[in-house]
């Protein structure tokens, strides 16, 4: 198992490299003017010319991508061109507020999709697979900003039981588990978790269904195994496979929804992209694909990791 | 009995203490007005704010003041430039380049230290002086282009200070508005704690410090911040201007940058205004009985023409048919509910610097297709131009359907318009670039918004032939004697009422000549709970918060 862990992490190397020149590149690549946080349109060339130089974009890209690199590897991803502020610091921030709603959508949507999808594969074919499948086509389907827009029509501007945008009251700098933070979680929550509910019943269902139709199972009941046993052979056999397939939606999710974050004003990563587009803040842009990234590379590896754990064929495989 | 009266006794003790409780309460109840602004961050905090002038409005001018300021009083009149921090400026007679400013006497900055000719010299530095320690190059991109021609300052007495420009220019004490007196001695108080390797990373430290907790002159103070999620203002009691102590105890920014999200936050109650709401919610938030505001600002949604060689445009009969061809009032109560004000120039009549243009800029359809037809043109050779547009923006509008409305309506006008519709960031960039860069990839016409506060911003930047690519805006190469002998005038009449005539006669003659197509003024619109009161929204990009009241 530890070679297994050291040959994923190996791995890892060079698939981290090539996002940060990925996300180094795209940045540079893209028309328009790296310093337009900064430099109204009206700037003079010696103006240009002079942030230019203070901000290094005047030097060749390989020796900005390698002062770059140099810099990310002691956690340095620069400062903020438009607020000054360390990225890393704002990164940090926005993506523990991604997390903390990621981990809120993920525990509705996860608990959801399993409930769903098992009870949608033990009755397939019955109106309650077909209801459950509705909902998860639906989960899928409609889109999710439009879903946040009307739970807020209907929760926080017809009700006014829950807050229509931010991440906490006025006057709390930082995110708290109780109700006066929990009540502005609610609706992003919710939102974030129809797509994982989705894709997460639609998968159980799928594993479900299929496991129930093997052989061994008919074998396990005929040797008389009650059913509850026979519903822990049912997941023992989904999970990895559920278990890869949540991990990728959690990753996802971690990587924040630009949409969800943007219509709720979560200050997350998704938002912080936004920011980071529309100001067209490079070192910014570029720290927060970066960690974003390295989240998803992390993520997958955790998953990996637990697939082999749980089942051993994959780590032969 | 005698229990009786202890029982009476201790009521009326009880209800004494109760009533002295709520009574200093009920009356020191903390006023709150929440707004939710179309930013997607809290501008910089730290003197010279980023995101244009909604930077300006949010974190400029509530923190912190300038040599000279807006006059923010009438919804009615024009804005025009007050005293701020300087009681009085002069320039010297025997060189024009030089400046004298009076400072206001007995004003503090927030942390206690005093407002003085040093304070000044030190901002001045702060974007200037690229060996000053407080220089700081983030601040300069916002700040030197907006005061062109300023070169230094320095010290005359503690209360007067001495200003230089490179060349005799006038309108020094209109571009000044955006320079905003941070307090040098919070700044140093940083600098001092601040570990860092050398000077410059001192510097930055200490920036990075005082953007989290500032001190400007302004009426309200930082009382505290959270990046991207909210700025909380509290109201600064000893501000100079008694007139301009704000009556509402604290302010909240909160950065909304989705127009639903800001409309659904205000009618949930979670905030009290918020601006530019969703427009097809305004009929909603009036039947709710919420209040909306908008006026005219100084902005202009323009094309700018190229007027390189082989320009459709370098006939000034185009020029003037795609001016008569657009009706604007339909366009208003059409596709923009009202939220626009039909330009008919750069300055509006009322304007100082409207002047007295003698071509009108109206919808005559007819009049247009004559222009057109005496151009050679007609329903059988129609006239094929290009326009670089972006299908967003700041301060764009609704540039493709608005862009759309134009193609509709020039059609009728023997107008062939061909629009090439580009990211927002590459369409300002391809700006500077002008008409002969491939960038502006066969286009004679560019659809960008600008705004219209000083004489260099809505005028000389466009209209001076010096001013062509690379040097700035005149985007279209335009070279026209006239205009540079005008902005040349304007620049060198010193006297303020002669200065406002000279720009006046500029802007007459930029519209005499059709120079743009003159589209729309954006109006700023905002909408706000009915518990806010006393607002008045100037014919500004800014808006005066001290002024407004929240009922309870």
């Amino acid at each position: 198992m530890l070679a297994y862990i050291a040959r994923r992490i190996v791995y890892v190397i060079p698939i981290v490299i090539s996002v940060a020149l990925v996300c180094f590149l795209l940045v540079h690549i893209t028309p328009g003017d790296p310093l337009v946080a900064v430099l109204p349109a009206d700037a003079s060339q010696e103006l240009a010319a002079q942030l230019r130089t203070a901000y290094g974009f005047d030097r060749p890209l390989p020796v900005q991508f390698g002062l770059w690199l140099l810099r990310a590897l002691h956690g340095d991803l620069g400062n903020s061109i438009a607020t000054g502020r360390p990225v890393l610091a704002e990164v940090m921030r926005a993506v523990s507020n991604t997390v903390t709603l990621a981990i809120a959508a993920a525990i509705i949507g996860f608990t959801m999709g399993i409930l769903l999808g098992l009870i949608a594969g033990y009755f397939r074919e019955t109106w309650i697979d077909k209801l459950a499948t509705s909902f998860a086509i639906a989960g899928v389907s409609v889109p999710h900003y439009w879903l946040g827009m009307v739970l807020v029509i209907i929760f926080s501007v017809q009700l006014n039981w829950l807050p229509a945008v931010g991440a906490g009251p006025n006057g709390s700098n930082s995110w708290a588990w109780d109700w006066a933070h929990l009540k502005y979680l609610v609706l992003p929550a919710i939102t974030t978790s129809v797509i994982p509910m989705g894709i997460v019943t639609r998968t159980v269902r799928a594993l479900t269904g299929d496991i129930l139709s093997q052989d061994f199972v008919e074998a396990l009941r005929a040797k008389g195994l009650h059913e509850r046993g026979v519903f822990r052979h049912v997941i023992k056999n989904a999970a990895p496979t559920a278990l890869a397939v949540m991990g990728l939606q959690l990753g996802y999710m971690l990587g924040g929804s630009i949409l969800i974050e943007t219509v709720f004003s979560w200050p997350g990563s998704g938002f912080l992209l936004n920011s980071a587009i529309f100001q067209r803040d490079l070192p910014l842009l570029q720290g927060t694909i970066l960690v974003l990234a390295l989240f998803f590379v992390f993520l997958n590896l955790m998953v990996d990791i637990a697939q082999a754990a749980i089942d051993p064929r994959i780590k032969r495989g | 009995m005698l229990m009786k009266k202890t029982t009476r006794a201790a009521l009326v003790a009880v209800l004494a203490l109760t009533t002295a409780a709520a009574w200093p309460r009920a009356v020191s109840a903390e006023t709150v007005l929440r707004i939710g602004m179309t930013a997607a961050d809290i501008p910089r905090t730290l003197g010279q704010p980023d995101q244009g002038f909604e930077g300006n409005r949010f974190t400029g001018l509530t923190m912190y003041d300038a040599l000279t300021g807006w006059d923010l009083s009438s919804a009615e009149k024009a804005s025009v430039v007050i005293p701020g921090l300087a009681t009085e400026w002069k320039v010297d007679d025997a060189d024009k380049t030089k400046w004298t400013f009076k400072l206001r006497p007995g004003v503090t900055f927030h942390d206690g230290s005093p407002f003085n000719a040093d304070a000044v010299v030190w901002n001045v530095d702060k974007v200037l002086k690229q060996d000053a320690p407080q220089f700081d190059a983030s601040q300069v991109g916002v700040t030197a282009s907006r005061m062109p021609t300023l070169a230094s300052a320095k010290k005359i007495d503690d209360m007067t200070v001495e200003l230089t420009t490179k060349e005799p220019d006038s309108f020094l004490p209109i571009n000044l508005t955006n320079l905003f007196m941070a307090s040098p001695a919070k700044w140093q108080h940083f600098y001092d704690k601040a570990e860092g390797a050398d000077a410059k990373a001192k510097s930055q430290a200490a920036w990075t410090a005082f953007a989290k907790d500032a001190a400007g002159t302004g009426p309200w103070k930082m009382a505290s911040f959270t990046p991207r999620e909210r700025l909380e203002l509290v109201k600064n009691a000893n501000y100079w201007d008694k007139a301009r102590v704000p009556k509402v105890d604290k302010m909240v920014l909160l950065p909304m940058p989705e127009a639903n999200a800001r409309t659904a936050a205000l009618l949930s109650g979670q905030v009290d205004w918020v601006e530019a709401p969703a427009p097809d919610a305004l009929p909603e938030l009036k039947q709710r009985g919420f209040k909306l505001y908008a006026n005219e600002q100084p902005h202009v949604w323009p094309w700018q023409f190229s007027r390189v060689e082989g320009s459709p445009w370098n006939d000034i009969r185009v020029r003037k048919a795609a001016n008569l061809c657009i009706d604007r009032e339909g366009l208003k109560d059409g596709l923009l509910a009202g939220l626009m004000v039909p330009a008919t120039g750069t300055f509006e009549p009322g304007h100082p610097w409207r002047g007295k243009p003698t071509f009108e800029i109206k919808y005559d359809k007819a009049a247009a297709q004559k222009l057109m037809q005496e151009a050679g043109f007609g329903p059988n050779k129609k006239l094929t131009v290009k326009t670089q547009t972006s299908a967003s923006g700041s301060g764009q509008m609704q540039p493709l359907a608005m862009n759309e409305y134009l193609q509709q309506a020039l059609a009728e006008c023997y107008f062939d318009v061909k629009l090439d519709v580009i990211e927002w960031n590459t369409l300002f960039t391809n700006w500077r670039r002008g008409a002969k860069d491939p960038s502006a990839n066969g286009s004679n016409a560019t659809n960008v918004t600008y705004a219209a506060m000083d004489p260099f911003f809505a005028l000389v930047r466009f209209l001076q032939s010096g001013m062509a690519p690379p040097v700035s805006n005149n985007w279209g190469f335009i070279n026209n004697p006239k205009f540079d002998e005008l902005v040349k005038k304007a620049r060198q009449t010193f006297d303020p009422a002669a200065r406002d005539a000279a720009l006046a006669e500029l802007h007459a003659a930029s519209v005499d000549d059709a120079a743009f197509l003159y589209v729309a003024h954006d109006v700023g619109p905002r909408a706000m709970s009915p518990k806010v009161t006393g607002v008045v929204q100037p014919k500004s990009w800014f808006i005066d918060f001290s002024l407004v009241s929240m009922k309870e």
